[in-house]
């Protein structure tokens, strides 16, 4: 049955073809799963050797099924923690990944497992994040296993996002192993979900592990399944070394550590390492393995996931995907796939109270410590003052960071509309790159605008198609093929990026009742012809919400940006007009109507303290607004504008 | 006993005397205020001797002073035997000079009971009661969880009318299923009663009220700001025609008939209240004191017979807190403040720019005295107002 598994998969991965263009930087389309990249550097050499006693997999499963109670569960069984040390869900150590049930960093887990057959294995788990924001590290994440687990809950069955990520671990020639979940719960169907499995994903599901991660269920079996039916990694422990590093992060005690799986060679405490991307040379100080506290060891060998620590001063001094060799004896050549980070989308973050700049940047600072794909820059705007202009990965990051600064670092904070890179041809034959639409030159002055273009893959159920091809086209998309992959269709647009960084995801959810799936690749810039529009609150302009927009859709946005302000911006005491214009001309208005009862009903001796308090905290948030000339408009509504349903 | 009166401070905005009787027969779905319900009879010659006490308390930190009203309120007050109202007043003329004609009022339910007794609240001192009618008719009366008739109370209302020299009623109104004309026809009834003062409340659903989780299920609405918004201009029209204007958010009276007692509030007077859960604001040498104690009746007992009070929470007022009291209490009335002294208390005047933007938006207006007051659009908005002028 494995090898049907593995041929069914592999037949699914070859239907989807090479045009998918899944990850979303141009040249990872090229992103060779690892076992490729071992044939191609060493087969002639034919050096590689399996190194048996060793599993990498990672996890794939949607939002509650259950991906953290099972990797739990495999700690406690494989005995990594007691059961006074298990803390629910393990590896999503961020409040904000426990929060919203996402993985942000990767985490790595060693568990050492004795099999039925009597021999000892070492499994690493890796966790993966699990957002298209983060296409690239889950990418990286894979590249370092060979095979998945596939959880499904067995009476949700499978989900948008689990197709997302089982594509990505079957892009990665992964091997997969279906995991059926919570089939103790009396509303779990087992078979109709193997059903499903096979249907939608093209898996055979007839050797699914049936089990329950919260009761213990059938865990063994699991543990069984990694090491019979997932690859052992292949490597050449005598040649030079090669290591990918997966992640990286900030480590208050020990400083940078990297995650890196070695392919070839040995890594040791004191080897003088090369990171061949960034060109760095450090020395190993110390080397280790998460089980899951971190547990220093000799040395890591070919197919071995671990830690090391080298005075590394920054997580920027780090890339995910680069490839780590040793300074002296260099290996012929970096793994497939490595891209520097490259911010897309744009905004600026501003603080609510001025005096707050410093400890603004001071954050910034702390959180680039820790996420290299983050950048800043000062900025100064005429409504907002002094910030920065920051660089995100996509919406999603931009609202981790924006969420940590205020919850971690206890911020106010306001954005400002996020903006793509446009790319400007003047009159006067400069060229000018657009990161902020407060900086647009006089219209005059502008020869051509460019905007940089994805092309997106989309793969949903049939019958959400026409809603999905509806949402590409109204986003100004040109259909480039449109087939089917099992029984969902599969489209694939070329879509303006502007038109994706504000709220195309979500909307895509939405109409596909979160089925479809979505990834994409920034392919190049086209020439547009594209406008800002500004909108003015109570006659005032707010530079913040300006944005650049394609003529043809103006109207639509600057409608939508209106209504939503409407129900954002708070009654006063006076009507308020919320305009969108493009130059001198209105195309979209509404008005916020004045209050119209406001009033405490009852107000005696007893209740003045009370009254003064609500006061104050009255007062408390108005400080928490902006002033834009007579109007108080709320932080929130700065990015809340800029999510719409239209 | 003589005592000498001093200078009147707080810009001669009196000084009064609240008592809060905290037993209700039982509590409103409505209501918010520390009343409390007890199957045992209370023992009223203990709180007698524990109000005396907690008044002398009082009259220490406020050094001598002359009483210009005292207010019983509740809880329920004619609950209270006419001897236990007695004896209090008795003390509080024992600590402080009682002003000629000094205004002495009791909230009194309007049941043929307590009606009963409000010649013993006369003889005793009371010269005013303000009847907690709330509706008049009986299903909305049932609702609110009244023990009353609609026809009891107005029994209750000619009575208080025979007896004291002045009186008050009590309604609600924007209750759940009340139509615009309802209320219009209802108010007129109540003004027919020969009134003379009426607080007109707009229900209001307060925290940890039966109401409110009433209003969290679904079960129970109130009007949306555009109705509610009607409702209270209806009142002010059918009021003011017949005489009663407003002079605060919800109080009515002909000229000359107001709340003596809750005038010394809204000015942000002095104020000495006793009683579980009564609030003080005194003004002790340099120091605006707020006080408060203890809010369950047998706990503030033991509080007191052990310490002599049952103050639980002193703050000494900073000025600018002063000054938001001072605008949050004194914009409510329609007789509006004294800019000068806001800038007294608070150290710096009032934000002209603001005030101006006030004026613009006709919110608020200044009077050739100088004086600033919220004009009748702004009145409805007055929170959000008081919020601008104070930011």
């Amino acid at each position: 049955m494995v090898s049907h598994n593995g041929v069914k998969a592999a037949l699914v991965h070859r239907e989807r073809g090479e045009a998918r263009g899944r990850a979303r930087r141009p040249d990872l389309r090229d992103t060779a799963p690892l076992d490729a990249i071992l044939n191609a550097c060493y087969a002639p050499r034919m050096a590689q050797e399996t190194i048996p006693n060793i599993r990498n997999f990672s996890i794939v499963a949607h939002i509650d099924h259950g991906k953290s109670t099972l990797a739990d569960r495999l700690i406690q069984i494989t005995g990594g923690l007691s059961a006074r040390e298990m803390t629910e869900q393990v590896l999503d150590s961020m409040d904000i990944e426990k929060e919203r049930g996402i993985t942000i960093k990767a985490q790595t887990v060693r568990l050492d497992y004795t099999a039925k057959d009597g021999k000892q294995y070492i499994l690493n788990l890796m966790d993966t994040p699990g957002h298209v924001d983060f296409a690239y590290e889950v990418s990286r994440s894979l590249a370092a296993c060979e095979g998945s687990l596939l959880v499904v809950d067995a009476s949700q069955g499978v989900e948008a996002q689990t197709l997302a990520n089982v594509y990505q671990a079957l892009d990665a020639n992964h091997e997969i192993v279906p995991v059926l979940n919570k089939v103790d719960l009396p509303a779990a169907e087992p078979e109709r979900i193997k059903a499903q499995i096979e249907e939608v994903i093209g898996l055979d599901a007839s050797d699914a592990v049936a089990i329950s991660a919260k009761t213990g269920l059938n865990i063994e079996a699991v543990l069984e399944a990694i090491v019979t039916r997932l690859p052992a990694p292949k490597g050449d422990r005598k040649a030079p070394l090669k290591a990918l590093l997966v992640d990286s992060w900030y480590d208050a005690y020990l400083g940078v550590v990297v995650l890196v799986r070695i392919v070839d060679g040995e890594l040791k405490k004191g080897t003088t390492i090369h990171m061949m991307g960034a060109g760095a040379t450090y020395t190993v100080e110390r080397i280790g393995v998460f089980k899951p506290k971190m547990t220093n060891v000799d040395v890591l060998g070919p197919g071995e996931v671990g830690f090391i620590t080298a005075s590394i001063k920054e997580v920027a001094d780090t890339a995910v995907g680069d490839t780590i060799t040793e300074d002296r004896r260099r290996c012929d050549g970096p793994l497939p796939g490595f891209k520097p980070v490259q911010p897309v989308v744009f905004c600026g973050l501003f603080p609510v109270d001025a005096a707050d700049f410093e400890d603004l940047r001071a954050a910034m600072g702390k959180l680039r410590l820790n996420d290299a794909s983050f950048s800043f820059e000062m900025e100064s705007s005429a409504a907002l003052g002094f910030g920065f202009r920051c660089g995100f990965l996509g919406l999603l990051h931009l609202e981790i960071i924006q969420e940590r600064l205020t919850r971690e670092f206890n911020l106010d904070l306001i954005s400002t509309a996020p903006s793509v890179v446009y790319r400007l041809l003047l009159r006067d034959g400069t060229l000018k790159e657009l990161h902020n639409p407060a900086d647009m030159p006089d219209v005059m002055k502008i020869e051509t605008i460019e905007e940089p273009w994805i092309r997106a893959t989309i793969l949903t159920p049939d019958e959400y198609l026409g809603a999905v091809l509806k949402l590409c086209q109204d986003r100004r998309g040109m259909q480039i093929d449109l087939g089917y992959v099992g029984s969902r269709a599969k489209v694939v647009y070329d879509l303006p990026l502007n038109e994706v960084v504000f709220d195309f995801y979500d909307r895509l959810k939405s109409v596909s009742k979160g089925y479809a799936s979505f990834d994409y690749a920034i392919t190049d810039y086209r020439e547009g012809d594209l406008v800002k529009m500004s909108i003015l609150v109570n006659a005032e302009p707010v530079d913040a919400l300006s944005m650049l927009v394609h003529r043809t859709r103006a109207e639509a946005r600057g409608r939508a940006m209106c209504e939503k302000l409407k129900d954002l911006i708070p009654q006063h005491l006076f009507v308020i007009p919320i305009q969108a214009a493009i130059g001198g001309k209105i195309i979209a208005r509404e008005t916020v109507r004045a209050l119209r009862k406001d009033v405490t009903a009852k107000c005696y001796g007893g209740d003045v303290t009370r009254k003064r308090k609500l006061l104050e905290k009255q007062k408390e948030g108005k400080k928490k607004m902006r002033q834009f000339g007579k109007v108080e408009i709320p932080q929130e509504a700065f990015i809340a504008a800029l999510k719409m349903d239209d | 006993m003589t005592r000498i009166s001093v200078p009147e401070s707080q810009g001669g905005a009196g000084f009064g005397v609240y008592v809060h009787w905290p037993f209700c027969a039982s509590k409103c779905p409505y209501c918010d205020f520390n009343s409390h319900v007890r199957q045992a009879p209370v023992d009223e010659a203990r709180f007698v001797a524990a109000f005396r006490r907690e008044l002398a308390h009082m009259a220490a930190l406020s050094g001598p002073r002359e009483v210009g009203s005292v207010f019983f309120g509740g809880g329920t007050p004619s609950l209270m035997r006419p001897e236990t109202v007695g004896a209090i007043l008795d003390a509080i003329a024992g600590l402080w000079t009682m002003a000629p004609g000094a205004e002495v009022t009791l909230e009194a339910n309007p049941t043929s009971v307590e009606a009963g007794r409000f010649r013993g609240y006369r003889a005793a001192g009371v010269n005013r009661v303000s009847l907690g009618v709330q509706a008049l008719n009986d299903a909305d009366l049932r609702r609110l969880g009244r023990l009353h008739s609609a026809a009891e109370a107005l029994e209750a209302v000619a009575i208080a009318r025979s007896i004291f020299e002045r009186f008050s009623f009590d309604l609600i109104y924007a209750r759940p299923h009340q139509t615009h004309a309802d209320w219009a026809a209802e108010l007129e009834t109540a003004i027919g009663h020969a009134v003379e003062h009426l607080s007109l409340y707009q229900l209001t659903i307060e925290p940890g009220t039966w109401f409110e989780r009433l209003c969290a299920a679904g079960k129970l609405t109130i009007p949306e700001p555009d109705a509610a918004r009607a409702l209270y201009d209806t009142t002010q029209e059918v009021c003011a025609r017949h005489g009663l204007p407003a002079y605060e958010v919800s109080n009515h009276a002909r000229p000359g008939a107001e709340s003596r007692h809750n005038l010394v509030y809204w000015r942000y007077g002095d104020y000495a209240g006793v009683g579980p859960g009564a609030h003080s604001r005194l003004t002790s040498g340099a120091k605006r004191l707020g006080l408060s104690t203890e809010r369950v009746p047998e706990d503030w007992l033991r509080r007191v017979e052990a310490g002599g009070h049952g103050v639980v929470d002193e703050e000494a007022i900073l000025p600018e807190m002063q000054a938001d009291e001072f605008l949050v209490m004194g914009l409510r009335l329609t007789e509006g403040i004294d800019p000068a002294r806001y800038a007294a208390i608070a150290g710096r005047p009032l934000d002209p720019a603001r005030i101006g933007d006030l004026v613009q938006h006709g919110m608020v207006e200044t009077l050739a005295d100088g004086r600033i007051r919220v004009t009748p659009g702004g009145f409805p908005v007055l929170d959000a107002v008081v919020a601008d002028l104070a930011a």
